[in-house]
This record gives C-alpha cells, structure tokens and sequence, in this order.
C-alpha cells in the first residue's frame, strides 16, 4: 500500500522528564499536539508506524556506528533511561520482525542500512510514543539515522534513506506510516540547554513544509553545530521524512519555542496522497 | 587521553544493569578493564561531572552517567558550569558551551514578545 501517513514531530526527554516545570498552558498545548497527530495516525488505519529516530547511544556506540539502522525483531523494550528521569515506565513495545524483514531487504536495495535484532528504546522514540500511541497497540518499525557520534551520516544520504523506506513501505500490502523525531536547533544536555534558535527553526521548517530538497540539504554541518547546536544535527530524521513524502508538501501543526524543554516543540505532516 | 575509553565504560554503565552491578561492587576491577588516564579515574569516581564534561564526555552519555549518580538535572546543569571554571574550555568532542541567558531570562523574553503581538 502506498505510505498512509508521513509527518515529523519533537522528541525532547524535558517534554515527559520535566513536563510540570513548564507553565500548564504550554504543557498542554504540546501534549494536545501530540494527541491530534497520535489521532491523525490512526485515522489512517496503519498497520505499523516507521519511527526514524536519531537515537542517543541506547544501541550504536563509536565501536561500531551505522549511519542507518532498522530494527527487526518482534518487540523492543523501552525507554532505556531511568524511570524516573524521563517519567515514562519501561514496557516492551509490539515490533513486527516479518515486516521489518521485508523493508529492510527494500531498503538495502539502494541505502546499506544495518539491521537489529535487539534494539532498546530511548527516548527518541519512547517520548513520541508515549504521547501519539499511549496504549502501544501499533507495531513500532525503529530506524535510526547517526546524528550523535561525528562522522555523521551526510544530509544527502539521509535523503537517499527516506526515499527508500518510502519506496519500501510502498511495495508492501501493509498499511505503513513513518515519522521522523527529532530537534532542531538545540544545545541538549550541556549548559546551555534551554538555547533555541527561533528563526533558524523558522526556516528549517520553511524549506521542509516547501519540500525543498536543494534547500534542505544545503545546510552544512559546520552552520548547523555554529547556528543549530549539536542538537541540529537531528535535522537529519525531518529531511528523511520530507523525503519519504515524495515531493509532497507539508503543514507545521505546531511549533512553539520552551526552553524548559530544550527545543521548539514540532509537530508537522506532509500532505501525502493516501 | 582517552576519551573514547571513558565514554565507552559510560555508555555500558547506561545500558547494561549487570556492569552497573559489577561497577557497585568492584569499581576498580572495572575501570581496570578500561584503558584510562589517572585523570579520567578520579574524574569518573569523584564523580567530577565538570571534569567529565571538559573532557568531553557527550553529553548524551554524561546526562544518564549523572542521573545514575542520583544528580538532579538542575545540579547536572550547574556541575558543568562549574566544571568550565575550574578547568577551562571543553577540550573534544560537539558538547561545547557557547553562552546562553538561561530558562528564566529566556522565558521572560518569549512570555514579553509574545505580549506585544
């Protein structure tokens, strides 16, 4: 079935971990953006959910990094970080190793993604989760693209992979939706967590809702770290979503700076004909 | 200088109870399993999250090395801020401060533009 859903949304731990520091205003105008997209998945009826995350060493370390991986196995445990840091119980989540099995062969087609077996769940993907499909009654597919550990896989080739889990979820009689998770602009876990740059997110999310491709790889990693963070070079798990979207265009459902929470809280789709 | 080693021990630390188990019972035989500088053991034992972070420990790794810790992410925050004091910049890695007015100061600032829009 042709992809039934394709959109992108934030993943910051503060979003759970630290929820209550933010005012109640803000704390619910996020989590209500999380219920209307966890909604919107569903009204597509999907079979399993692609999540394309940009995982913080819960799997991959420097011994032996993949710029891409997908999950196969029948259920992932999650989230990997204390309890009580990210406020999220651990749980195994429904994985479907089959249908992971078929993607990946696709998707190795054109991309050499590594593939896991095993695989934990941090909170790139548990975060999300924990607000789109609360009951985690959707099998998960896990991706993951090395935003973290320098060399990082190049802006082009995230493209390339986003076009081929499109190209797989198409091929497949599953009804698939895919999500990128990710920050933009961010300076996570060091002294300056809580820094946002607005305008470059602005236009970040410009050129993804525009689907720009020249546009959205020409950022350099040098810009991004100097502008963005090291947190920016999550931009990768967006433009693997923009991609998958297929000259779509796309809508930011909401985007609102908390510094509270490190990031501009994103949710955003493409307007995929389904 | 051994920062690869030292993020090494921290990322199984992170994601293996039965490491963190040996790490709580027999903390030298552990960190005699890893290739560290004299610096990087006291810094990893103290602990001195500020040292860690100067060093280069990412931040990705050091965040839950902390929470293991029972650090409280405020305190983390100030650990590392402290940590630049006492030993300079940060020397490897893309965890670098780069200034910033902090949450309250940029909260006003959003909740004063928000009010004149």
């Amino acid at each position: 079935m042709p992809l039934v859903y394709c959109g992108a949304c934030s993943h910051a731990p503060g979003m759970t971990g630290r929820a209550e520091r933010a005012d109640t205003q803000t704390r619910q105008a996020v989590q209500g953006a999380f219920r209307r997209m966890g909604d919107d998945i569903r009204a597509t009826k999907p079979d399993a959910l692609v999540v394309i995350a940009a995982e913080h060493f819960a799997n991959f370390f420097m011994d032996n990094m993949p710029a891409f991986a997908i999950g196969m196995a029948d259920g992932y445990e999650g989230p990997i970080e204390d309890e009580a840091f990210l406020r999220i119980k651990r749980t195994t989540v429904p994985g479907n190793k089959a249908l992971s099995r078929r993607l990946i062969e696709s998707v190795m087609q054109t991309v050499d993604v590594a593939y896991a077996e095993e695989w934990k769940f941090d909170h790139g993907i548990s975060v999300p989760l924990h607000f789109l499909t609360p009951d985690y009654d959707l099998p998960i597919i896990p991706a993951n693209i090395n935003c973290q550990g320098p060399p990082l896989a190049p802006l082009a080739r995230a493209w390339a992979f986003g076009e081929a889990l499109r190209r797989a979820a198409d091929a497949v009689p599953e009804r698939i939706a895919l999500i990128g998770t990710g920050g933009l602009s961010h300076w996570p876990a060091t002294p300056d967590s809580g820094k946002i740059n607005r305008e470059w997110d602005q236009e970040f999310l410009r050129r993804w809702s525009a689907n720009d491709r020249e546009a959205l790889l020409s950022y350099t990693d040098a810009e991004t770290y100097r502008e963005a963070g090291q947190g920016g070079f999550e931009i990768r798990t967006f433009i693997a979503a923009a991609a998958a979207a297929k000259g779509a265009k796309g809508t930011v459902d909401f985007c609102e700076p908390v510094p509270i929470f490190a990031v501009s809280c994103t949710l955003a789709h493409m307007h995929i004909a389904a | 200088m051994s920062l690869y080693q030292v993020q090494k021990l921290i990322y199984q630390l992170n994601r293996d109870p039965r490491i963190r188990q040996r790490y709580a019972e027999e903390r030298d035989a552990v960190l005699g399993e890893y290739d560290l500088t004299p610096e990087e053991i006291g810094a990893l034992v103290k602990p001195d999250i500020g040292l860690l972070y100067v060093l280069g420990v990412n931040g990705q790794l050091l965040m839950h090395f902390a929470a293991l810790h029972r650090i409280e992410w405020p305190d983390y925050l100030e650990r590392m801020r402290q940590g630049l004091k006492d030993h300079g910049p940060v020397r490897e890695g893309v965890y670098a401060a780069t200034g910033y007015e902090g949450v309250e100061a940029h909260d006003a600032r959003l909740k004063a533009e928000r009010e004149m829009h």
